[in-house]
């Protein structure tokens, strides 16, 4: 055997192979390796016959030729001449779009619903108990479909919104709900804006700033200052009065109905909007069970052992339950980050541009390069679903108990 | 033995419970308990298992409900006023059968929380306080481990120092030593003595009888939720007067 780094002792017989601990397992690794390398081996050369025989060849060539069809929701410039490359990149942006906000949703949903179930109000906890049960024992698919359904059927059309004056039709004057979407004012950056900009990030990192100082505050001469207002006032006066001074630089684009659509503003797509949707509300009633099972996780003794020291309940909540709840509820909360990630591939059924429906779906139609294509598919996911795991692992690793 | 056992009682008044009942739901736990500690009075509650014991001093702190009768610790009447509630605990220091140590924080760090959060002593100050607690239970050197890195009986002491480092006038011990090996007993047993030596007003529920006849100025048997009997531990042990206490302590000290 080559496989020893150890050149075996002169007691060695070969029997020990299987009946000594010390080699069996390095035994059966080697036999494991060498049966993946032959099956990998197999179906390799199996496809690449197959491939052969049909008169076919693996090549990316079609990337690089024009796409040939629409996409209507596209952060990055794209038109039906750009390259199939270019529509795979929107519909990965678009993937990605939907994806981080259907996390941040999910999460917020789930917290609340999670803190809430465990609430001392029969009300509030029944309450939450249904959400739970509802949202997380209805397939997602049948969920975007439903809300899919509700905004197209049950939202008026643009043109409802004509008349002698639509803003006045509009909610607030300058959003309007749509089957076609939601219209938003966006941002106008005049001259000037960036400095209101980089006033509100450091007002940021100023509370920030301000909170390490008041815990440092409290550490060094037990003094405990206030944390609300200040914080609020730091982060708001300055970026106020800065806008001012400039000469109000960001204004604000209202949406206004031009023809038979409308124009200005940010629209929000029904697709995307149906998708983000369901995804948060169906994910975040797993991730409200994650909560609530990290929460109770922690025993009871050990708020007791934290209210016997005469910490006030918020106190006991921040400073013991959650930071040893949290390791609880970091690794699944990583599975749905990952869930999230893969179900927004269902996408396609509302006509969301997203990486199966470009790439996967019109691409592959178009070019027949299925191999490709959902070769391609898989590596997005997988390198995807590996990085939000490598990150979400690092800082679960970052607050791992110490055992010993 | 004898010295600890005479040491002074003052008659100030640490805890006065007056007639006070608790029901979890239907079932009554704690039936009309009367009982007043003075400062410096060291008690030992022993009783058998589900007589109430617990429950009881775990009234004192306010962790239970009581909801008939009163409460007094160091003329402070335990209400639902948050306020009140503060006062005592802040007063009063309890160890638990399993400790309860913070996991995710150092040893060190146990100690400080509270100082810090709740009597806002500087964390400099804290820290000094607290090492001289670790040093008075002998584990100074740990201060920097986690808890998980402790055998139980440093686990247990860490906690009683984590407790004094509030300055409370009243201990209250919870089962302490229930849920350690023998050896580790001891050193427990060994400090929660050298606590009673200084005059320290404590309430342990224990079945160490050893360390009640050693420490205690006066042993009480619960049975069903009730004091059934309370005497000096000599007269406790030797002399018992009702039939219950006197089964349960042939039971206890018979092997």
């Amino acid at each position: 055997m080559t496989t020893f780094s150890d050149p075996p002792k002169a007691s060695f017989r070969p029997s020990m192979l299987l009946s000594d601990t010390r080699y069996r397992s390095i035994t059966f690794q080697v036999i494991a390796l060498a049966l993946l390398v032959t099956a990998i081996w197999y179906l390799g050369s199996n496809l690449a016959a197959n491939l052969r025989a049909a008169g076919l060849n693996i090549s990316f060539q079609f990337l690089g030729n024009p796409a040939g069809y629409d996409i209507n929701q596209t952060l990055i410039p794209y038109t039906s001449q750009s390259s199939n490359l270019q529509a795979a990149w929107v519909g990965i942006i678009n993937t990605l779009l939907v994806s981080f906000l259907a996390c941040v949703t999910a999460t917020i949903f789930g917290v609340i619903a999670g803190v809430l179930r465990l609430s001392n109000n029969w009300l509030v906890r029944k309450l939450m108990a249904g959400y739970v049960e509802i949202f997380r024992n209805i397939p997602v698919l049948i969920w975007i479909l439903i809300i899919y359904t509700i905004m197209t059927a049950a939202m008026p059309a643009p043109s409802a919104f004509r008349g002698d004056d639509p803003a006045s039709t509009m909610m607030l004057g300058s959003f309007a709900f749509t089957n076609r979407g939601v219209y938003i004012p966006g941002p106008v950056w005049g001259p000037g804006s960036m400095i209101v900009m980089a006033t509100f990030v450091a007002s940021v990192i100023g509370v920030f700033a301000y909170r390490r100082y008041a815990t440092k505050l409290l550490y060094d001469t037990g003094r405990l200052l206030p944390m609300l207002w200040p914080s609020v006032a730091i982060l708001l006066l300055p970026t106020i009065i800065m806008f001012f001074i400039m000469g109000m630089p960001i204004g604000l684009d209202y949406p206004a109905l031009k023809g038979f659509n409308f124009r200005g503003g940010i629209q929000i797509g029904a697709p995307l909007i149906a998708l983000w949707f369901a995804l948060s509300i169906y994910t975040g009633a797993f991730i409200a069970e994650n909560v609530r099972a990290g929460i109770q996780a922690v025993s009871r003794g050990q708020s007791e052992a934290a209210a016997a020291l005469g910490l006030r309940p918020g106190r006991v909540m921040n400073l013991v339950v959650l930071p040893q709840a949290l390791r609880v509820i970091i690794p699944p909360l990583i599975s749905n980050y990952l869930n999230i990630t893969k179900n927004s591939s269902l996408a396609i059924l509302v006509g969301y541009a997203d990486i199966t429906a470009t790439l996967g779906g019109i691409t592959l139609n178009q070019t027949g390069r299925a191999i490709e294509c959902v070769v391609l598919l898989m590596l997005f996911y997988l390198v995807i679903s590996l990085g939000i795991s490598m990150v979400m692992n690092v800082y679960n690793n970052a607050t791992k108990l110490k055992e010993r | 033995m004898a010295e600890t056992a005479q040491m002074k009682v003052s008659d100030e008044v640490a805890i006065r419970i007056d007639n006070m009942n608790k029901w979890y739901g239907a079932f009554h736990v704690l039936r009309d308990i009367d009982l007043t500690v003075h400062r410096g009075e060291r008690i030992v509650i022993c009783g058998p298992s589900g007589s109430g014991k617990s429950t009881l001093i775990r009234c004192i702190n306010a962790l239970e409900e009581h909801q008939k009768g009163s409460i007094e610790v160091d003329g402070t009447l335990l209400s639902s006023d948050l306020k009140n509630i503060d006062k005592i605990r802040s007063e009063v220091g309890m160890c638990f059968q399993h400790f309860n140590l913070f996991p995710h924080l150092t040893i060190l760090e146990n100690c400080t929380l509270a100082p810090i959060w709740v009597r806002k002593t500087p964390k400099k100050e804290a820290e000094e306080t607290a090492m001289h607690f670790l040093e008075k239970v002998k584990i100074p050197d740990q201060a920097n481990k986690y808890p998980g890195q402790l055998s139980g009986g440093q686990q247990q002491r860490v906690a009683i120092a984590r407790s004094l480092c509030m300055r409370p006038r009243i201990m209250l011990f919870d089962e302490p030593t229930s849920a350690l090996d023998p050896e580790m007993i001891k050193e427990v047993l060994d400090t929660m003595i050298e606590l009673a030596e200084e005059g320290m007003t404590m309430l342990c529920v224990t079945h160490e009888m050893g360390f009640a006849r050693q420490v205690a100025n006066r042993v009480i048997f619960m049975d069903e939720g009730q004091i059934v009997e309370q005497n000096e531990p000599e007269a406790f042990f030797n002399n018992p007067q009702s039939p219950r206490t006197q089964l349960f302590l042939s039971q206890i000290l018979g092997h």
